[in-house]
C-alpha cells in the first residue's frame, strides 16, 4: 500500500505530523481526499460542492509556506470541509436550498477565515438539510445523504453530509451547526465524534442564521482530540458577532489525559424512560459500566420539564427562523421569479419557489406565534418554560460533574421511513433539544453498535464553558476503545 | 389548535409566501399538527417564571461609535438578481 492509501486513516495530529517531518505533500494528501470524494460521494451524496481546483491552489500555497516555515500550527496542510451554510468567499454557499442554488458568497464566515488563516484546505462543502431544517437530511434541495453504515438509512440532519462525510473518511474534519441537534444526532447515527460548543464560543458571523439564540457552530471529526484541535482554532471572540462571548479560551488539548477518577456522571431519569430503544439503552448502559470501572461516580438526576422541550423548541425556533429568514427576498440576492408583476408577486413568488416544504412549513408556524393576539400564548409561554428546562439542568449539575445519556432514542431509521410526518421527525431529536435549549455544551461520541449493526452515540453534556473537560472525558473513553476508528467495510 | 384554512392564507400573506390553492389543505393539516404538538405548554403553569430570551442571560456587548466597515457595494450587488448603475431593481412601485 502506497502512503498515499493510507492517509485517510490518519487524525487531524497524523497527517499534520506527516506534512511537517516531509513523510508526504499537503498536495498529496489534499488528492488523496479529492479522490476519495470522487470515488465515493457518487453513492453517498455528502457533497454539494468539491472544490477541487481551489484545494489544489491553496495545497501548493500552504506545502510553500510550510517548507519556509511560515506555517507551522495544528491545521496547518490539513484538508477539511464545511458545513454549506457556511459563508467561504467565492464559493458557492447553498444551504441545500434552491433559494441559494446559485449563490456564490462575497466573504467569509468567520470559522471559515480561521481555519483558511491556520493553513487548513478547504475540499467542499457538505449537504444537509435545507436551511439545517430537519433531522434526517431529506429537506436538501440536492437530494438526500446516505448513510454510510448502511446506505438504505439515513445519515441524521441537519448536519447529515458532513457525518456521511467523516463516518467515510472523504475529510479528516468537518464543521457542522447545531441548532436542536444537528450535530449531536448525525454524529450518533454515523459513528462519528462531535461537539456542540457553549451557545456564544464560537461566532456565528457569516453562518446563514437558522435560529439565532440557538445556533452554535462545532467540529465533526473521528475523535474528541481531532474535535479539541480545531476547538482551538475557532473558538472565542468576535465582534462582528453580538452574541459572542468574551471569555478566555483554553487550550482543549492541554488537558485530554486528565483523569476521570471520582467524575461525578449524572444520568438523567427521563432520558432512559419509555420511548428509548432496547438495544441503544443495552449499549449505553455497557458504556456508562466501563465509565465506573474507570472510577467514576453514577449518580441519578431527573430533569422533569425535558418532555416540554420539543414543543418549546418548535415555537421558538420557527420564531426565529421566520425573522431570519425573511431576508430572503428576491432582491438583493438569492432566486427571484420570472417576470413579477409588482413587488408583492416578487416576494411572495420568489419565497414559495425558493424554499422547500419544511422551511415553508416552519416560517409560517413562527409567522403564526409571532402574530398580533398569539405572542403571550405561544412565544412568551415558549420562553417561560425554556426558563424551567434550563433551571432543571442548573439544578442538576449542583450533584454532578457531568450529564450522560442517548443522543438519540434510536440507531438511523430508513430513508423515507419519517419524510411525510413531520412531527415524527421533530421527536427524533427529544434527548438533544434540551440542552440546546438551556444553551448548554454537547457533544457525541461513538461508544459501539446496537444489535442492529448500526452505530450508536453517547451524549455527553457539561456546564457551561467546559468544553474541555468534555473532551477530556471523550477523549479517555476513545483510549480504551476502538468504536472511533471503526469505518464501514466499503469505505475502508 | 386546529388552524383553518383561511388562516393559513392570511398567514402565508404574512410571510410573504404564494401558497397555491391545491396546496393549501396538505399545509393546513401539517401546521395543525404542529400546533397540537405545541399546545401542551398551555398546561404548565408559569407564574411569576421570567421569559428566557438568552441563554446566558447576557446584555449586548456594545461597542465605540466609530465606522468599523468599508463599502462593499460592488462586491455584494454582484450577487444580486437585477441591479443598475448601483441599485437593486424591483417591479414598479409608485405609478
Amino acid at each position: 500500500m502506497s502512503q498515499a492509501d493510507s492517509i485517510h486513516t490518519l487524525s487531524l495530529k497524523g497527517i499534520h505530523d506527516g506534512v511537517h517531518t516531509g513523510k508526504f505533500s499537503v498536495m498529496e494528501a489534499t488528492d488523496a481526499y479529492l479522490d476519495r470524494i470522487e470515488r465515493f460521494n457518487p453513492e453517498l451524496n455528502a457533497y454539494i460542492t468539491v472544490t477541487r481546483e481551489s484545494a489544489q491552489a491553496q495545497a501548493v500555497d500552504i506545502d510553500n509556506r510550510i517548507r519556509k516555515g511560515e506555517l507551522t500550527g495544528a491545521m496547518a496542510g490539513v484538508p477539511y470541509s464545511l458545513k454549506d451554510l457556511f459563508c467561504s468567499e467565492g464559493v458557492r454557499t447553498t444551504c441545500a436550498s434552491n433559494m441559494l442554488s446559485n449563490f456564490i458568497s462575497p466573504y467569509d464566515a468567520h470559522v471559515a477565515a480561521k481555519l483558511k488563516a491556520a493553513g487548513g484546505v478547504l475540499l467542499g462543502k457538505n449537504n444537509m438539510d435545507e436551511f439545517a431544517m430537519g433531522s434526517s437530511n431529506e429537506t436538501s434541495a440536492f437530494g438526500n445523504v446516505c448513510n454510510p453504515w448502511d446506505t438504505t438509512k439515513v445519515p441524521g440532519g441537519s448536519s447529515g453530509g458532513g457525518a456521511a462525510t467523516i463516518a467515510a473518511r472523504l475529510a479528516p474534519m468537518t464543521l457542522g451547526t447545531d441548532t436542536g441537534g444537528s450535530i449531536r444526532q448525525p454524529a450518533s447515527f454515523c459513528n462519528i465524534t462531535g461537539i456542540k460548543p457553549t451557545y456564544g464560543r464560537i461566532s456565528r458571523y457569516g453562518m446563514i442564521a437558522f435560529a439565532s439564540s440557538l445556533d452554535q457552530c462545532g467540529p465533526m471529526a473521528p475523535s474528541a482530540e481531532d474535535c479539541a484541535i480545531t476547538m482551538n482554532i475557532i473558538a472565542g471572540l468576535d465582534s462582528r458577532d453580538s452574541t459572542s462571548v468574551d471569555l478566555p479560551v483554553p487550550d482543549y488539548t492541554a488537558n485530554l489525559n486528565g483523569s476521570l477518577e471520582g467524575l461525578r456522571i449524572g444520568l438523567p431519569k427521563e432520558f432512559f424512560a419509555e420511548g428509548l430503544d432496547a438495544q441503544v439503552g443495552a449499549v449505553i448502559d455497557r458504556a456508562i459500566k466501563e465509565f465506573q470501572a474507570k472510577g467514576a461516580i453514577i449518580k441519578e438526576v431527573t430533569l422533569p420539564n425535558s418532555h416540554l422541550a420539543v414543543p418549546v423548541y418548535y415555537v421558538v425556533a420557527p420564531a426565529e427562523c421566520s425573522s431570519n429568514l425573511s431576508r430572503f427576498d428576491g432582491v438583493r440576492f438569492g432566486h427571484r421569479c420570472e417576470n413579477p408583476k409588482d413587488l408583492m408577486d416578487l416576494y411572495e413568488r420568489s419565497r414559495w419557489e425558493g424554499f422547500g416544504d419544511e422551511v415553508k412549513r416552519r416560517i409560517m408556524i413562527g409567522t403564526y406565534a409571532l402574530s398580533a393576539g398569539y405572542y403571550d400564548a405561544y412565544y412568551l409561554k415558549a420562553q417561560q418554560v425554556r426558563r424551567l428546562i434550563k433551571q432543571d439542568f442548573e439544578a442538576a449539575f449542583k450533584d454532578v460533574d457531568v450529564i450522560m445519556g442517548p443522543s438519540c432514542p434510536t440507531t438511523a431509521f430508513g430513508i423515507g421511513a419519517k419524510k411525510d410526518d413531520p412531527i415524527a421527525m421533530y421527536l427524533e431529536d427529544l434527548y438533544t433539544i434540551p440542552v440546546s435549549l438551556a444553551g448548554l455544551p454537547g457533544m457525541t461520541f461513538p461508544i459501539g453498535f446496537a444489535a442492529d449493526g448500526l452505530p450508536v452515540g453517547m451524549q455527553l453534556v457539561g456546564n457551561y464553558f467546559e468544553e474541555a473537560r468534555m473532551l477530556n472525558i471523550a477523549h479517555q473513553y476513545q483510549q480504551w476503545t476502538d468504536w472511533h476508528t471503526q469505518v464501514p467495510a466499503q469505505f475502508a | 389548535m386546529a388552524i383553518s384554512e383561511a388562516e393559513v392564507k392570511k398567514v402565508a400573506r404574512l410571510a410573504r409566501l404564494a401558497v397555491p390553492d391545491d396546496r393549501l389543505e396538505a399545509y393546513t393539516q401539517n401546521l395543525s399538527n404542529i400546533l397540537n404538538l405545541v399546545d401542551q405548554l398551555s398546561a404548565v403553569d408559569t407564574t411569576g417564571v421570567e421569559p428566557m430570551a438568552h441563554p446566558l442571560d447576557m446584555m449586548q456587548r456594545l461597542r465605540e461609535d466609530v465606522v468599523t466597515e468599508t463599502s462593499h457595494r460592488e462586491k455584494y450587488q454582484s450577487v444580486a438578481p437585477e441591479v443598475e448603475d448601483g441599485l437593486y431593481l424591483v417591479p414598479k412601485v409608485l405609478e
